[in-house]
């Protein structure tokens, strides 16, 4: 079945007129998220209530409509592309932070809420919301969830799993539930575990409830540079190897240092190799002595030019260099293709040395930005899209920084997802029969397969990893 | 690799695809934006505009009539240039944007009317005062208040005077000359706020030289999509501030001051906000206590386009006896955005009412701004909501300090 007029009739009568958008011009600029590749929905639908997410999604699975999941679209694997077209369920609109419980430190929050406005709000009570990815600026607790985001603080309070309580979920048939909720344990099978990281997937996410935790008293931040990535590699297995797990431990290239400072001025030192970003929080005599322990690590493994923030405004700059790390990239081309591996820590210096070979192989600049703490790394692969033919090669250099991760023991993705952009890879870490066992826990949430296909799993009628989609890119390619 | 792609049959010359192509599409700025902060759809976000734009550039889409619409909603408020890590010079893609599509829409009465309106009305700043006049009459005998309701303007004083001769002197020792825009609306809706800035400049040893024969800046044009009306401006003003010399051009209306920077190019280094300007030469010791709780709404075209945020909060506080206490999104437009309001008063009123809510829970006797659109704004929102908060230029507010009645 097709979305037709009819359908769009229904739809609107359950969110409103001005809820529903199909019109073929404005739906063109819903195609893309964070990542490359786009494609365009059938329509956009806005649901204002769990009830109305219930209904959209049981007029869907009447007609067998694919229903897309999308917050801010600030996601990074292409988890929010609808490439199957159907109706992109766009939870904007639910945006309510519907309580926060300073007792029980938890917070009952709309998908649409922004990740840094709870923290924001969280603040008045000593509290925040510790996963921090770096688009917490704009993207959303539900799209947190569906994806099991990271961030930089994910090293030392763990990832959005480890902080969500309980959701409530509509599923493919339209049906509401809640899974898991007030307790701090899940208990019986753990559904909740399932669902979340599920990518859209398995359910569609209405409200989450989050644990919430008491903002540290003190925090020291450092930063120090490193005559290349190899030493700053080894630093970090340093840090780590005495015991000593930060808050944050960010590693940054000389490449992205230099884009970063052009924009925000925060004293990075750009004649380094690379750099590191060191957090640790906790009383002050703690923080006091495990940083002066770091420091002096640091100095062993020739870290030079440390300089730690004197006061929260220097501290928020310098967080605000890495998080926007990515986006300031674009200073020294148009376009990025990032990718996402993690390795075992101790193999950080083997992958990283490959994944600059690679880029010089293919003549592509690569700025790697990355939670070097948690050997996650994120080799940016930068190119122009109106440059001719560059398209194909920045896709095998992609490829081949993959397999460079796995064949060192790693995992395809740390924690953007496996989305539309690493399906075709599954393969390379799953046997057939490990990825039918996932196939047949995604058949018991969506038997009809209407949310989110094409996503994780490998689909053979698909091109794997086609950079140039029916976007705007594709379009360019015509001129070639 | 390294040729590009030529752009075939380009019908939108005045967009430029390099300042497109620095989006790089990571969506940092959705939140920033207050239209998608109030409508949550990417077509009203900078990153769907600029893809938008891009397609039109690029000959990938066509022009619709519709679409204008994602256009003409956008406030230029910058507040997505300012958190942009790439760099995106979001302000002069959406100028030539808009200059593109009155190129390219149906025309229409509205936008006609505002167009005209700009040229013939606020670039002659005589015709201007005689409306001003005008009205002022008529609220004296109570005509306007026959006015549907809605935002209106504020109870007009005698507009503001430039002194005989032209020059106002220095108090004290003289340390400094400026210039000091006088402008369009500011001398006619804020007398005294022009009033108060000016005795502030003469405080801190500022001989103050008011040009003669000088004419709007042009900012409201440009917003507007109007580059050549405002080209006609800038040349005009150019001959007239070449006339005099002067250490800064002193302007205390953020939308004027952003527009100087980046158009005049003959006065570069030498536009400055009153804010910036007595942030960096320094005011006398202050007199008088100034006991009021404060809070401080950024204008877009200071905070944003010329990244201005803390000098205006390091003279509040340093005001003696001022509680200073800030907004929870004090950076975020209140809706006004030039003739925004009365072109698109219903997104103007969303964004508005999220502002109120902020506002008002900070308990603030009194909430400046430094432009004059702001200061109405917020003055009709505060009204509509019975508040009794007031609303006051900053330099109305930093001269309590020195003269407690005079204000």
């Amino acid at each position: 079945m097709r979305y037709s007029p009819s359908v769009g009739q229904e739809l609107r009568r359950i969110v409103g007129r001005d809820y529903v958008i199909d019109n073929h011009n404005d739906l063109r600029i819903f195609e893309r998220d964070g990542s490359i590749e786009g494609a365009m929905p059938d329509a956009i639908v806005l649901p204002a209530s769990s009830e109305q997410v219930a209904d959209v999604m049981f007029v869907a699975a009447k007609n067998r409509i694919p229903v897309v999941p999308r917050g801010a679209g600030t996601g990074l694997s292409g988890g929010a592309v609808t490439i199957y077209g159907g109706i992109a369920l766009q939870m904007s609109r639910m945006r309510r932070i519907i309580e926060i419980d300073p007792i029980a430190q938890t917070a009952l929050v709309e998908p649409g809420v922004v990740n840094q406005e709870l923290s924001l709000v969280a603040a008045r009570h000593g509290l925040f919301y510790a996963p921090d990815p770096s688009s917490q600026k704009a993207c959303t607790v539900g799209g947190n969830a569906a994806e099991n985001s990271g961030g930089p603080h994910c090293l030392y309070y763990g990832v959005t799993t480890n902080h969500v309580l309980g959701m409530e979920v509509v599923l493919a048939d339209g049906s509401l539930h809640w899974v898991s909720g007030d307790a701090p344990d899940r208990t019986g099978l753990d559904l909740c575990g399932i669902l979340v990281g599920s990518e859209g997937t398995l359910c569609a996410i209405t409200k989450v409830k989050v644990r919430l935790l008491r903002v540290p008293p003190s925090v020291a931040t450092l930063l120090a540079a490193f005559p290349s990535i190899e030493t700053a590699s080894q630093a970090v297995s340093a840090v780590i190897g005495n015991g000593i797990v930060p808050a944050a431990l960010e590693m940054m290239d000389n490449v992205t240092v230099g884009a970063v400072e052009a924009h925000y001025h925060a004293g990075y030192p750009t004649e380094a190799g690379a750099v590191l970003l060191v957090e640790v929080d906790g009383i002050a005599e703690s923080t006091r002595e495990l940083m002066a322990k770091i420091r002096e690590i640091l100095a062993q493994s020739s870290g030079f030019a440390m300089r730690e923030a004197q006061t929260p405004a220097e501290r928020e700059l310098l967080w605000a260099g890495r998080k926007g790390a990515i986006g300031a990239l674009g200073r020294i081309k148009p376009n990025y293709y990032l990718h996402d591996g993690v390795v075992p820590r101790s193999r950080l210096p083997q992958v990283l040395s490959a994944v600059g070979e690679i880029g010089i192989h293919y003549k592509l600049p690569v700025a790697n930005v990355f939670h070097a703490g948690d050997g996650n790394l994120h080799p940016n692969i930068l190119f122009d899209m109106r440059d001719r033919g560059v398209l194909h090669q920045v896709e095998e250099a992609g490829e081949e920084m993959l397999r460079a991760v796995v064949e060192l023991g790693g995992a395809l993705s740390g924690e953007h997802g496996i989305g539309l952009e690493k399906a075709a890879f599954m393969p390379w870490v799953f046997t057939e029969d490990d990825l039918d066992a996932m196939q047949r826990v995604k058949a018991a949430f969506d038997q009809q397969a209407i949310l989110n296909p094409g996503k994780i799993f490998p689909d053979a009628t698909r091109k794997p990893v086609r950079l140039a989609g029916r976007s705007g890119l594709a379009l360019e390619a015509k001129w070639w | 690799m390294e040729t590009k792609v030529p752009v075939r049959r380009d019908s939108f010359p005045l967009l430029s695809d390099d300042d497109l192509a620095t989006c790089v599409h990571c969506g940092l700025c959705l939140d920033a934006c207050p239209t998608f902060r109030v409508t949550g759809l990417e077509t009203e976000s900078p990153r769907g505009r600029i893809y938008l734009m891009t397609q039109w550039k690029r000959g990938t889409m066509p022009f619709q009539e519709e679409q204008v619409r994602h256009i003409d909603l956008c406030l230029g408020c910058r507040t997505c240039e300012a958190v942009c890590p790439s760099g995106v010079p979001y302000g002069r893609i959406i100028e030539t944007g808009r200059a593109e599509v009155e190129a390219h829409r149906r025309p229409s009465l509205k936008r006609w009317a505002s167009r005209t309106a700009l040229r013939q009305l606020v670039a002659y700043p005589e015709r201007l005062r005689a409306m001003g006049s005008v009205t002022r009459a008529a609220q004296r005998i109570g005509l306007t208040s026959m006015l549907r309701p809605g935002r209106q303007l504020p109870q007009l004083r005698r507009p503001f005077e430039r002194p005989l001769g032209g020059i106002a002197p220095a108090i004290g020792q003289r340390k400094h000359r400026v210039a000091f825009l006088v402008g369009c609306v500011m001398p006619i809706m804020y007398p005294q706020s022009h009033e108060a800035a000016v005795k502030l400049l003469q405080l801190a040893g500022c001989e103050v030289w008011f040009p003669k024969n000088e004419r709007c800046c042009g900012a409201l044009l440009a917003h507007n999509g109007d580059l050549e009306g405002a080209e006609v401006l800038r040349e005009d003003n150019t001959r007239v501030y070449a006339a005099q010399n002067f250490d800064a051009l002193i302007v205390d209306s953020a939308g004027c001051g952003a527009h100087l920077k980046d158009f005049y190019p003959a006065l570069k280094g030498r536009v400055k906000d009153l804010t910036e300007w007595l942030a960096e030469i320094g005011l006398p010791e202050p007199k008088h206590d100034v006991a009021m709780r404060v809070t401080y709404q950024d204008a877009c075209h200071l905070a944003h386009a010329q990244r201005i945020r803390k000098p205006p909060r390091d003279l509040i506080r340093s005001l003696p006896g001022v509680e200073f206490v800030e907004m929870r999104h004090p950076d975020i437009c209140c809706g006004a955005a030039g003739l925004y309001s009365t072109l698109e008063p219903d997104m103007s009123n969303r964004i508005l009412q999220e502002k109120l809510d902020d506002l008002l829970t900070t308990g603030a006797e009194v909430v400046t701004a430094a432009n004059p659109g702001c200061q109405m704004q917020l003055e009709s929102g505060l009204r509509s909501r019975g508040s009794k908060m007031r609303v006051e230029h900053i330099s109305e507010l930093l001269l309590r300090a020195y003269e407690p009645a005079a204000v």
